[in-house]
C-alpha cells in the first residue's frame, strides 16, 4: 500500500494505525499501573516505587513498611486487575467476533451470574454437605466450583443458540436473560438461609472486587487468561472472515466449527478463571471492544489485543476509583464498572438497533 | 472439470433438487436459469461444496467434493453470495482483502496490488476506504466480485481449474453494470480458464454472454446445453409460462421480448 493510500483510508475513515493502537493501550495500561501503585488505603509516592521495585529486584532492603505493602498487597492486586480486565476485554471482543454482533458479552448471555451462582452455592450448602471439603481443598474448591459454574453455563447457552445457520444471537441474549434470572432467584435463595458470614462471602462474588489478590490465584487466573489470549488470537483472521457469516468463511476456506470450539472455550476458560477469583465484574467485555473498534477499525488482529489492553486498563482505573473514592472503605468493583458500563450498553442498544 | 452424478438434495421430505447429471467444464461460462424455487440456489451450492449433495456426488478434477480439503478448495473456487451482510465497519479493501484468505500461508509477492486490481476489474477502487456497510446494493455486489476474482487472482500449479460461482450477480446492478459485470466473469472464463458458474434470472443477459444454458425445472434439468439452442420461446412459455417472441439483436445475438 502506497504512502498516499493509506493517507486516503485515515481521511476516510478516521482510524489510528494498529501499531499506534497497541502502543495507546499499552501505555494506558502503564498509566493505570502506576496510579494504581501510588494511591490506597497506604500512599506511596512515584518516586519511591522506583525504589521498591529496584530493591525487589535486587533483592535489596526488603524490610520497609513501601516494600512489604507494594509487594504483598498492592502488586498481586494490580497484575490481577490487569488479568482480569484483559481476559474480560479479550472474551467480549473474541464472542462478538464469532457472534458477528457488538453487543454479544460474557456477562449478558449469564456465564458471570453461572459462576457467582455456583459460588454462592459452595459458600451456602457446600458447609453443610461437605464440611471438610474447604479443609482438604482450601479456597480453590471455591474457585473451581465458580470456573466449572461459568463454563458450564457457556456451553449451556450455546447448545440452545444453536440453529439453521448458525448460532442465533438474540436467543443468546435471551437465554442470558433467563440464567441470569434464575441466577437471581437461586443466589436469593442462598442469601435466604445463609449465615452472616456466608451472606457478606456472597456479597462479595456479586459485586466483584480485586480484594482477594493472593500471588497463588494472581499466578493461576494469569496463566489461564494467557493461553486464552494464544487460543483468541490464533483465530484472529478466521474471525475477520467470519465477519462475512459462517457460510462465507467455510467457502474461504475456514474450519468455522475448529474456529467456534476454540473461541467459545478460550472465553469460557477466560471469565470463568477471572469471575471465580474476582467475582461479577460487568460490562468491560462489553464496552472495550466497542472502543477498540471505533479508533481502530474492526481488524481483530487488533481488535483482540487492544480490548485485552484497554480492559486491563479499565478494570486497573476501575480499582483505583474503588480503593480511593471512600477511602479506607472500599467500593465495589462491579458497582463502578456497571455505572460506566450501563450508559453505554443502552447507547450501543440504540445505535445497532437494526442489528439486533 | 465439474460433475454432478445423480446429484439431490432435500429439505425435510422436500426434494429440492434431484438426480442433477452435468458435466461443467471450465473457460465457458454455464447460466443456470429457471423459476422462482427451481433449486438453482441449491444446486449452486452443491457445486460450491457448502452443501453435500443428498443423493449422488459431485466431483472436482475427479475427486469428490467431499474428499477436498476446504483450505484447499477455497484455492480454486471462489462463491459471490446472493446477498451477505458483513458485520462490523470493515472497509471495501477490507473486504476484498479476505479474498486473500485462503493464500494467507503462500501469499503471492504483491497480495495489496491483487487487492487493488480486483477492485479495479469491478470498477469500485474508488470506494476502497469507504465502510462497506455504508454502499448501496449494488456497489456492495460489484465488491464480493472483486472479492472473488482476488481469491481466484492467479492460476494454480498442477492444471488445477479455477471456478467462479455466482449467485445472481446482476440481480441488484443497474443495466450498465449488468453488462460490466457479465462482461467481466466471461473475459475471465475465455481469458484466464476460469469455469464460471452463473444463476441468472434475466434470460436476455444468459442468451448474450452465456456459453452454456442449464435449465431448472421443479428441482430437475429441464434442459441443458448451447444457450442459443436450449433458449427457445417454446422452452420458455414451458417453464415460465410467459409467452416470448425471439429476435436477433444488431449484433446477431438472439435475445427474447416477452409479451
Amino acid at each position: 500500500m502506497s504512502r498516499a493510500d493509506r493517507g486516503a483510508m485515515l481521511a476516510v475513515t478516521g482510524r489510528l494505525p494498529p501499531r499506534a493502537v497497541l502502543w495507546l493501550g499499552a501505555l494506558l495500561v502503564l498509566a493505570a499501573f502506576v496510579a494504581g501503585s501510588a494511591r490506597g488505603a497506604y500512599a506511596i509516592a512515584p518516586g519511591q516505587l522506583w525504589t521498591v521495585l529496584a530493591n525487589a529486584l535486587s533483592g535489596g532492603d526488603a524490610s520497609s513498611t513501601e516494600h512489604l505493602v507494594f509487594m504483598n498487597i498492592r502488586l498481586p492486586r494490580l497484575v490481577l486487575g490487569i488479568a482480569a480486565g484483559a481476559g474480560l476485554g479479550l472474551a467480549g471482543a473474541l464472542m462478538q467476533g464469532l457472534f458477528r454482533n457488538p453487543l454479544a458479552d460474557p456477562g449478558l448471555v449469564g456465564i458471570s451470574s453461572g459462576a457467582a451462582l455456583a459460588a454462592g452455592a459452595t459458600i451456602v450448602l457446600g458447609s453443610w454437605w461437605f464440611p471438610d471439603l474447604p479443609r482438604t481443598l482450601g479456597s480453590w474448591t471455591l474457585v473451581a466450583m465458580a470456573f466449572l459454574g461459568g463454563i458450564g453455563v457457556t456451553l449451556g447457552v450455546y447448545a440452545l443458540a444453536q440453529g439453521n445457520g448458525g448460532t442465533h444471537i438474540g436467543l443468546m441474549l435471551l437465554a442470558g436473560v433467563a440464567v441470569n434470572a434464575l441466577a437471581g432467584a437461586g443466589l436469593g435463595f442462598l442469601n435466604f438461609i445463609a449465615t452472616d458470614e456466608q451472606l457478606r462471602n456472597i456479597q462479595f462474588w456479586l459485586l466483584g472486587s480485586l480484594g482477594g489478590a493472593r500471588w497463588s490465584a494472581v499466578a493461576l487466573v494469569g496463566t489461564i487468561v494467557l493461553i486464552a489470549g494464544c487460543a483468541g488470537l490464533a483465530s484472529a483472521t478466521a474471525l475477520n472472515a467470519i465477519a462475512l457469516g459462517e457460510a462465507q468463511a467455510a467457502m474461504l476456506g475456514v474450519d468455522v466449527e475448529h474456529v467456534k470450539r476454540s473461541v467459545i472455550l478460550a472465553t469460557a476458560l477466560a471469565v470463568g478463571a477471572v469471575t471465580a477469583t474476582t467475582g461479577i465484574i460487568g460490562f468491560v467485555g462489553l464496552i472495550a471492544p466497542h472502543w477498540v473498534r471505533l479508533v481502530a477499525g474492526p481488524d481483530h488482529r487488533v481488535v483482540l489485543p487492544g480490548s485485552a489492553l484497554l480492559g486491563a486498563a479499565l478494570v486497573l482505573a476501575a480499582d483505583v476509583v474503588a480503593r480511593t473514592v471512600m477511602a479506607p472503605a472500599e467500593l465495589p468493583l462491579g458497582v463502578l464498572t456497571a455505572a460506566i458500563g450501563v450508559p453505554m450498553f443502552l447507547f450501543m442498544l440504540r445505535h445497532f438497533r437494526g442489528r439486533i | 472439470m465439474l460433475r454432478c452424478r445423480e446429484a439431490g438434495a432435500r429439505a425435510g421430505r422436500k426434494a429440492l433438487v434431484s438426480g442433477v447429471n452435468l458435466a461443467l467444464q471450465p473457460g465457458r461460462l454455464t447460466a443456470i436459469v429457471g423459476p422462482n424455487g427451481a433449486g438453482k440456489s441449491t444446486l449452486l451450492s452443491l457445486l460450491s461444496g457448502q452443501r453435500r449433495p443428498d443423493a449422488g456426488e459431485v466431483r472436482l478434477d475427479g475427486t469428490s467434493l467431499a474428499a477436498h480439503a476446504p483450505a484447499d478448495l477455497a484455492l480454486r473456487r471462489a462463491v459471490v453470495p446472493q446477498e451477505s451482510a458483513v458485520a462490523f465497519d470493515f472497509t471495501v479493501r477490507e473486504v476484498a482483502e479476505l479474498g486473500r484468505f485462503p493464500h494467507r500461508r503462500r501469499p503471492s509477492r504483491d497480495e495489496a496490488g491483487i487487492v487493488a486490481q480486483a477492485l479495479e476489474a469491478t470498477t469500485v477502487a474508488a470506494l476502497a476506504g469507504r465502510i462497506f456497510n455504508t454502499l448501496s446494493g449494488g456497489e456492495k455486489a460489484r465488491v464480493h466480485l472483486a472479492r472473488a476474482l482476488a481469491q481466484l487472482w492467479e492460476p494454480l500449479p498442477g492444471g488445477a481449474t479455477r471456478w467462479l460461482l455466482l449467485d445472481e450477480p446482476t440481480a441488484a446492478l443497474d443495466l450498465a453494470h449488468q453488462h460490466q459485470a457479465m462482461r467481466l466473469v466471461r473475459r475471465w472464463a475465455h481469458g484466464q480458464g476460469v469455469g464460471v458458474v452463473a444463476v441468472l434470472h434475466d434470460l436476455n443477459l444468459a442468451l448474450r454472454y452465456a456459453d452454456d444454458v442449464l435449465v431448472l425445472a421443479g428441482g430437475q434439468v429441464r434442459s441443458n446445453g448451447p444457450a442459443a439452442e436450449v433458449l427457445t420461446p417454446e422452452l420458455i412459455g414451458d417453464a415460465w409460462g410467459v409467452h416470448c417472441q425471439a429476435i436477433t439483436s444488431e449484433g446477431g445475438v438472439p435475445q427474447c421480448v416477452f409479451a
